[in-house]
């Protein structure tokens, strides 16, 4: 694609602009894709570099070390107690212990059968006292599974901490041979409060994240390799275990599936695409009719402004199930809407709202605009008010117009200031799991999808397909964490692009 | 000639001002009306199920007497006390999290928020199948679910701390740096300089944080696995209007929702000021 100058782009024509701007977007997503994976090259690089650095820092403190540092290679934190940094070195020795009591009574077993995930299942077994056959339950796979992962978090936890327990060694030797005091416990305490507070701080928080979020997704994309359902469910009826790349194969299989005869990757296409159309239209719909609320309240000589607004913020204080399970059963087939229309004679059969793809579709992005605009107007509000009223002063005096203003002013702006929100907006858009299951449940039902797990309908999303899977009567665990995943992708791969192409999130600092 | 023109702005400027008016309200209506007619059909006496009309023909208590004979109770109460225990722990998280990556420039600070980025973009649904065994395992799924799912909602809620930084981030950094220089530690900057400015985040953090578990359905239902006494109002007003049981229970699930909406809203319209505030400030910069 051709590049213009900065005087050369001046003096295009308006078509001319449009094009040329629209190329240039498209022209840097493959940019923007070669990056991506030139910075993964540079990351593996410099890993492979670091490690080797690493490994060579720990040689020569082994080597140049004294007596109190060669101990603690294999004693952590022996060169603290010895050096009088009494609470530090017991941290580091009460770790160890603690490290090598879990490898010994469970964690080696767990590391052990990680590659098999259990080996005997549930057996029957005859009981001489009871005189009957019990069942007797043997590994369980899921453990194995979530206790191999927990294993492996603790040993580079272990690791990580040990090459601090040696860092921390050449440290104090450098310091004590410059004559200098070592930190003494009450600093370290200090500090803890001082310029180590930020740790002290984030402790808590990502001790949450790391066991409920971290540790569950590893787990949970590990299950997309696995065999894990509800008829395996690793302990009472199935062992699970390893099957490859199997499920990604159904997922993107081109042959045709039972019952309904349409292909998986058919399905998980039809249910893509309408994930994007939606979150495309449920974004935008919202964000300029929520600004065209927003610029009407504010328009000067419109009284009552603080009545307009609390009216509609209001509705954002009810909590969503309420309004949307009520709006879904007013739109239903015997609901008010229908009912009283057909008592006025306005229409003979009832309105196919929720039974009919294109309507029940139409139905959940207008209802969507109804739950989405007072939150947008909210948000537009105040930066509308952050625009300089000069600059439109200015406009008005060379004689443009309400729309021109809005077009070479506002617009501009608003994307500019809200860009990073509109990403945001799109993929949890993408990932709206109330609006949808709460008004639709997914319906209507897609009959030539009925071989894809967890019956699919019309308004389903994939993040609502993947409730559905875990819930439905075969709970395919490990056909939704291939969903889960690729929802990742796609969220993932539009965030890349769209960063690479906004100007605004570029430098964070830049806001401050 | 240029006073012709001036009327004629007038004019122009009337009628726009007027089809704005006549738009507010309608849009207003539009609004308002599904929650007036929940208002209207929860005191509908003579049927339970859906009518094609709005104003009653007999008024009455019946449904919020039926209501009170529910296990509606129960699922109150559960929700609220996962509400009053989301305020309090998710905001002493979030506030946390958000301080400490405004105000601090340390080694990891860059890779940790890139990090959860990457890890918010995984749906945080997929997490669900295993955080449901793990409660399970613990006793905590069923009849025990509240304290379930008090952990789990405010285990996570680090990650939703993208609001409150931005409030921070408005804090000149140059109080801090006054206040290091008289020797405050750090921790002194954030109690004695920080706190104090930032009551309007405060506020909305615990209220969104309250307001959340009033919606929450997917891991509510998911934890309380069928299990009524373990439901909070969501999952349990969700069984009222399936295909079985709407005939029967429509016009109570309106009550229900009179008696859940009104304290939220009212405690909202009380605080709807800083809920603005943290929003216009907050949300957009991400």
């Amino acid at each position: 694609m051709k590049q213009y100058s900065d005087l050369e782009y001046l003096r295009l024509s308006k078509g001319q602009k449009f094009t040329y701007k629209l190329g240039s977007f498209f022209a840097a997503i493959p940019r923007g894709i070669g990056h991506f994976f030139a910075n993964i090259g540079k990351y593996i690089k410099n890993g492979v570099m670091g490690v080797g650095r690493e490994l060579g820092d720990i040689g020569s403190t082994f080597v140049h070390g004294d007596w109190k540092t060669k101990t603690s290679f294999v004693v952590m934190g022996f060169g603290n107690l010895a050096r009088g940094q009494i609470l530090r070195g017991l941290l580091f020795l009460l770790f160890e212990a603690v490290f090598i009591i879990y490898m010994i009574f469970g964690g080696a077993h767990w590391l052990s059968m990680l590659p098999s995930l259990g080996k005997v299942g549930p057996s029957s077994e005859y009981n001489a006292i009871l005189d009957t056959y019990t069942t007797v339950y043997n590994d369980n796979s899921f453990k194995i599974l979530l206790y191999g992962v927990l294993t492996i978090f603790f040993i580079i936890a272990f690791i990580y901490t040990w090459r601090v327990n040696v860092k921390q060694n050449k440290i104090a030797e450098q310091i004590l041979k410059s004559g200098k005091k070592l930190k003494a416990d009450k600093d370290d305490l200090r500090s803890m409060v001082d310029e180590n507070f930020h740790a002290t701080l984030l402790a808590l928080p990502m001790t949450g994240i790391l066991v409920f979020t971290v540790l569950p997704i590893v787990f949970m994309i590990l299950v997309a390799f696995t065999n894990y359902d509800g008829s395996h469910n690793g302990y009472s009826n199935n062992l699970f275990t390893w099957v490859g790349l199997n499920n990604f194969n159904t997922m993107l299989s081109w042959t045709g599936g039972t019952g309904g005869g349409q292909s998986y990757s058919a399905t998980f296409g039809e249910i893509l695409a309408w994930t994007l159309i939606w979150a495309f239209l449920a974004t935008f719909t919202n964000y300029f009719l929520g600004m065209g609320v927003a610029m009407m309240i504010n328009k000067k000589g419109i009284h009552l402004k603080k009545v307009w607004r609390t009216i509609l913020v209001m509705t954002i204080a009810i909590p969503q199930f309420i309004s949307l399970l009520y709006v879904s059963k007013m739109f239903a087939r015997n609901g008010l809407i229908n009912l009283s229309l057909m008592d006025l004679g306005w229409i003979k059969q009832p309105l196919p709202f929720w039974e009919d793809a294109t309507w029940a579709r139409v139905t959940v992005v207008l209802i969507n605009i109804w739950i989405g605009i007072p939150h947008l107007m909210l948000i537009t509000t105040g930066i509308l008010m952050n625009i300089p009223a000069d600059l439109y002063e200015s406009a008005r005096i060379d004689g443009a117009n309400a729309w021109q203003q809005y077009r070479k002013i506002t617009l501009p702006y608003m994307l500019f200031i809200t860009g990073p929100y509109l990403l945001t907006s799109f993929t949890g858009n993408m990932n709206n799991f109330n609006v949808i299951y709460l008004l639709t449940g997914g319906a209507p039902t897609n009959p030539a999808a009925s071989g894809a797990a967890g019956s699919v309908g019309y308004t389903d999303l994939l993040i609502t397909w993947l409730f559905k899977i875990t819930t439905g009567a075969d709970s395919q665990y490990y056909l939704a964490s291939v969903v889960g995943i690729m929802v990742f992708v796609v969220v993932a791969f539009i965030s890349l692009v769209v960063y690479n192409v906004l100007p605004s999130i570029k430098n964070e600092e830049d806001y401050q | 000639m240029n006073n012709k023109h001036h009327m004629g702005l007038r004019t122009l400027n009337r009628v726009s001002n007027t089809a704005i008016y006549i738009l507010l309200i309608v849009i207003s209506i539009i609004w308002l009306i599904p929650f007036i007619f929940i208002v209207l059909q929860s005191f509908r006496v003579e049927s339970t199920y859906q009518v094609g009309y709005v104003i009653p023909h007999q008024w009455g208590w019946q449904n919020y007497i039926n209501l009170w004979n529910s296990d509606f109770k129960r699922w109150y109460l559960n929700t609220f006390i996962i509400a009053l225990a989301a305020a309090v722990l998710v905001t002493v998280i979030q506030l946390c999290m958000s301080y400490t990556l405004s105000r601090f420039r340390f080694k990891l600070r860059g890779p940790l928020m890139r990090f959860m980025l990457i890890l918010g973009m995984f749906p945080g649904m997929l997490t669900m199948i295993i955080l449901y065994r793990v409660l399970s395992d613990l006793g905590l799924t069923q009849a025990n679910a509240v304290p379930g799912l008090i952990l789990v909602s405010v285990a996570s809620s680090g990650m939703g701390y993208y609001v409150s930084k931005g409030f921070f981030d408005t804090i000149p950094k140059s109080l801090d740096e006054a206040a290091r220089v008289d020797g405050a530690t750090r921790a002194q900057v954030l109690y004695k300089i920080i706190l104090p400015l930032s009551k309007p985040i405060v506020i909305y953090t615990i209220l969104t944080a309250f307001m959340g578990p009033w919606g929450d359905y997917v891991f509510a239902r998911y934890v309380a696995m069928g299990t009524s006494a373990g439901y909070n109002v969501a999952v349990g007003m969700y069984s009222w209007l399936t295909n079985d049981q709407i005939a029967r229970m429509y016009t109570t699930f309106c009550a229900g929702g009179v008696i859940v909406a009104v304290p939220v809203t009212i405690l909202f319209l009380c605080l709807q000021k800083y809920y603005v505030e943290g929003v216009t400030g907050g949300a957009v910069k991400g």
